[in-house]
């Protein structure tokens, strides 16, 4: 478990949090490599399906980073966002997995600081709740492949 | 709108437990809209059944699938290809689309996803409320275009009850009481005088209490 490094991913508002990022970079700070950004035009557009997802397909940890509260850039991006989390949470808690792997954080564009903060604690924190049990118990077999299809409109049965 | 929400996971899963590959069907009407069973919670839903199998170390193949309609039979039928693939299908539609499904695909299991609820409006983003109980004799032509079949709470048809207290009703108080709303209505419509006519008792034979309804259009068959 101790050299267990876990997989992050962290969808980042382009305004504030990615540009944090970018912050972090300039002010030569470090933040592990556990944490694979997704860029996003506002983290509203985060959705619980896009948590879950991340979950399913491998990752052990996934958060939403946006503006601080009333800096959002599409107004309410930000609070949606963190109802949707909220959400995730309760329904990672239904099917057993622990609901801390997933989490909001919000902060402006010039806390770079925060930012490494954030990416240092987050991976500290799942290091500490271990790997994702949906992938350790079924030991290195692959992700299922999702199956999706959508009737599209107009579409005619043949 | 038909509203519905997901049922509890611990139901859903209980539902699956026994097979191997399921088809989760949604629907793009009225479930998409309350956002209860169209292709996002399809998606959603999906997600968590794998984990929850992956995390007992079982798998579990779920094939995404959301029909435009699935109370119609021109719809279901797209299912034809994909439904021997699957041990059973999971069915995030109202009760309509389950039991379409069920009448097509006779031989297969098919359970719901969500527990429909009622025929609702959408009264601001993420908050529905019922509006219609499809009584089948509306009656909002004389009540100001307010139901007092759905909205009160003992259906009353002439005027309210003495639970009416500042305009909210005895069983909650957010509750608005569907007679006050008629009569602060008529009253904006000069249309007093029609609180005054007494309804006679409703013929409840057109709602259900005559059993199963059906509608057949000759003009249409």
């Amino acid at each position: 478990m101790e050299d267990f490094e876990p997989l992050i991913v962290a969808f980042c508002c382009h305004y504030c949090a990615y540009t944090a990022a970018d912050m972090a970079g300039s002010m030569r700070l470090s933040y592990p490599a556990n944490i694979k950004i997704i860029r996003v035009p506002c983290t509203g557009k985060v959705d619980v399906l896009h948590l879950m997802r991340a979950l399913l397909k491998g990752a052990d940890g996934a958060y939403v980073a946006g503006c601080l509260d009333g800096d959002c850039h599409f107004k309410n991006g930000n609070r949606k966002a963190a109802r949707r989390v909220a959400s995730a949470k309760r329904l990672l808690s239904e099917i057993g997995l622990e609901p801390e792997r997933v989490e909001m954080f919000t902060m402006s564009a010039g806390m770079g600081e925060r930012f490494s903060q954030i990416a240092l604690e987050f991976t500290d924190r799942i290091r500490k709740l271990g790997p994702n049990p949906v992938h350790s118990n079924t030991k290195k077999a692959d992700p299922p492949a999702t199956n999706r299809q959508t009737v599209q409109k107009g579409d005619r049965p043949t | 709108m038909i509203t519905a929400v997901r049922k509890p996971m611990e139901e859903i899963l209980e539902f699956v437990l026994p097979y191997k590959r399921i088809l989760l069907v949604g629907c793009n009407e009225c479930v998409t809209v309350c956002a209860a069973g169209g292709r996002k919670e399809v998606g959603i839903l999906s997600s968590a059944l794998q984990m929850a199998f992956m995390k007992q170390g079982k798998t579990l193949d779920v094939r995404e699938v959301t029909l435009e309609r699935q109370c119609d039979p021109e719809y279901v039928e797209q299912l034809v290809t994909e439904i021997d693939r699957v041990d059973a299908v999971l069915s995030m539609a109202c009760g309509c689309g389950v039991q379409e499904i069920a009448r097509r695909f006779k031989d297969k299991a098919v359970f719901p996803a969500v527990n429909t609820q009622f025929m609702g409006a959408s009264e601001r983003h993420g908050v529905w409320v019922e509006r219609c109980q499809g009584c089948g004799d509306c009656i909002l032509g004389i009540t100001g275009g307010i139901c007092p079949v759905a909205r009160c709470s003992k259906r009353l048809l002439n005027g309210p009850c003495g639970g009416s207290t500042n305009g909210k009703c005895e069983i909650n108080p957010e509750v608005d009481c569907a007679w006050q709303l008629i009569w602060d209505r008529l009253k904006m419509l000069g249309l007093e005088k029609r609180y005054e006519e007494i309804v006679s008792a409703k013929d409840w034979r057109t709602s259900r209490d005559g059993g199963p309804r059906r509608i057949i259009r000759e003009d249409l068959e």
